[in-house]
């Protein structure tokens, strides 16, 4: 049977792994690929490295964090952050990624994500949503936002009417954070995932709020989602993915185990 | 050990290359010197995306060059696409022939209300006797991502339910193929790529 994905996420900034306290105060959390390696051996299905802080400057360092992070890493990994044209990601891949996450970009110019697929395949385009309610409609989670820039600029984008053309132009995943959700450790917003994973025919991560187990067997259940992001979980009273894994097939979702 | 990798442009080689050379393999690459795949001592056939890709091995002479190599007894695996491309075809690309080793074709999901493309790590139910999954137990995970896939049929090593039971393995002889990417599949993936690197070129009966 599939199993529901647990995917490790690290926040890297200058070619480290950080940790934000309601999106400030940046606190060094160790080295990306002594990191991920630790995630996949603890039982992670898969990795996502972020670059969260992408410039120009920063490509070289986020392509030598890729190459040494991907070295020794026998899971699917996925790299996002500053990926601005085919290039841009095709240099992502040969430096060792599997899959590319593709956000603001994306938006700004949609041709992109049918680029990558067309070089690279379906399976390798993951298209990063960052999604809001919208509190002012009659169906806040319908009528959900696109925002982009890391969460700070609106871009008058429908949540689901941008995953169904993401779809449509050849992504293989969608990855769908909710900012109402990320950071307050209470919960993924399992309405909005499950709107969006009931729209399109691809699967769905979903990404923010995670804090309890009974989160994850949540946004599994009730939000459809397909594979769930775990970034600084782990940090707070969850050991493991594998302990994750271990806790969540108790409650009866289908999870790799033994892992 | 020595392992030549065909290259057609179908996707990114670089996690294939790293699991073969963690298991101390030798990878060469070509994407058109036949003289490699004449002597070569084991081929991969890596791939990802449209089965389109894979006319650039009959338009470099590869897929004469290969079928020559698997008639010699070289052990041949293919991965994904890769495995694909030893059927008939693909109903992705029907124009498309594939090697034709295995005689039937490859179609896509049955329409269902589960996802396509299947993605993440799904369970092996492997037959007995198959070589290239030697030491993998009943239900290990390995991880797959692809919208279409080959029949069960007796060449099948290895078995996977998702909408429909499919093709996992498949296995002939010297002729290999995973569905599943086992560069991506952790340790019961990189014992599968072992189990390839240790097989011996034998001349055909």
């Amino acid at each position: 049977m599939i199993t529901k994905r647990i995917i490790a996420c690290l926040d890297v900034h200058g070619g480290r792994v950080v940790k934000g306290v309601q999106f400030v105060d940046l606190v060094d959390a160790g080295d990306p690929a002594t990191q991920a390696a630790r995630h996949a051996r603890e039982g992670a299905d898969e990795i996502v490295l972020l670059d969260i802080t992408a410039t120009h400057e920063g490509r070289q360092t986020l392509l030598d964090t890729v190459r040494r992070t991907a070295r020794e890493l026998f899971v699917p990994f996925c790299v996002g952050g500053g990926i601005r044209t085919a290039d841009d990601a095709a240099q992502v891949f040969e430096a060792g990624a599997d899959k590319v996450s593709v956000n603001s970009a994306a938006l700004k110019d949609p041709m992109l994500i049918d680029a990558i697929g067309r070089s690279f395949g379906a399976q390798a385009v993951v298209v990063a949503i960052d999604a809001r309610r919208d509190p002012k409609a009659k169906d806040p989670v319908r009528d959900a936002e696109v925002f982009v820039q890391g969460g700070r600029k609106p871009t008058g984008r429908r949540v689901v009417e941008w995953a169904r053309e993401a779809e449509q132009r050849g992504a293989g995943e969608i990855l769908l954070t909710s900012m109402d959700s990320d950071g307050t450790r209470a919960g993924f917003d399992c309405e909005l995932t499950a709107s969006v994973s009931e729209a399109v025919g691809i699967p769905v991560i979903a990404s923010g709020g995670a804090g309890t187990v009974d989160h994850f067997a949540d946004v599994f259940g009730r939000g459809r989602a397909d594979a769930a992001l775990a970034a600084s979980i782990f940090h707070f009273g969850i050991s493991s993915a594998r302990s994750l894994k271990e806790e969540l097939a108790k409650a009866g979702v289908s999870v790799r185990l033994p892992c | 050990m020595r392992v030549l990798v065909i290259d057609y442009k179908a996707g990114n080689l670089t996690s294939v290359l790293k699991a073969l050379r963690h298991l101390g393999a030798e990878p060469i690459v070509t994407d058109d010197d036949l003289s490699l795949v004449e002597r070569a001592e084991r081929i991969v056939l890596p791939g990802v995306g449209h089965f389109q890709a894979t006319e650039r091995l009959d338009a470099t002479g590869l897929t004469a060059a290969i079928r020559a190599a698997i008639a010699r007894g070289v052990p041949f695996l293919g991965i994904c696409v890769g495995m694909q491309w030893l059927y008939a075809g693909s109903s992705e690309a029907p124009q498309q022939p594939g090697l034709g080793h295995f005689a039937e074709p490859c179609t896509r999901f049955a329409e269902s209300s589960e996802k396509v493309p299947h993605v993440g790590w799904n369970s092996l139910e492997v037959k007995n006797g198959s070589r290239l999954l030697a030491g993998v137990e009943p239900g290990e995970y390995v991880y797959f991502t692809h919208s279409y896939k080959g029949p069960v049929t007796g060449d099948t090593a290895a078995t996977t339910s998702y909408i429909e039971p499919f093709a996992a393995a498949v296995e002939r002889g010297n002729v290999m193929g995973v569905q599943f990417h086992p560069e991506k599949s952790g340790a019961t993936g990189l014992k599968i790529l072992s189990n390839f690197l240790e097989m011996q070129a034998k001349e055909a009966e």
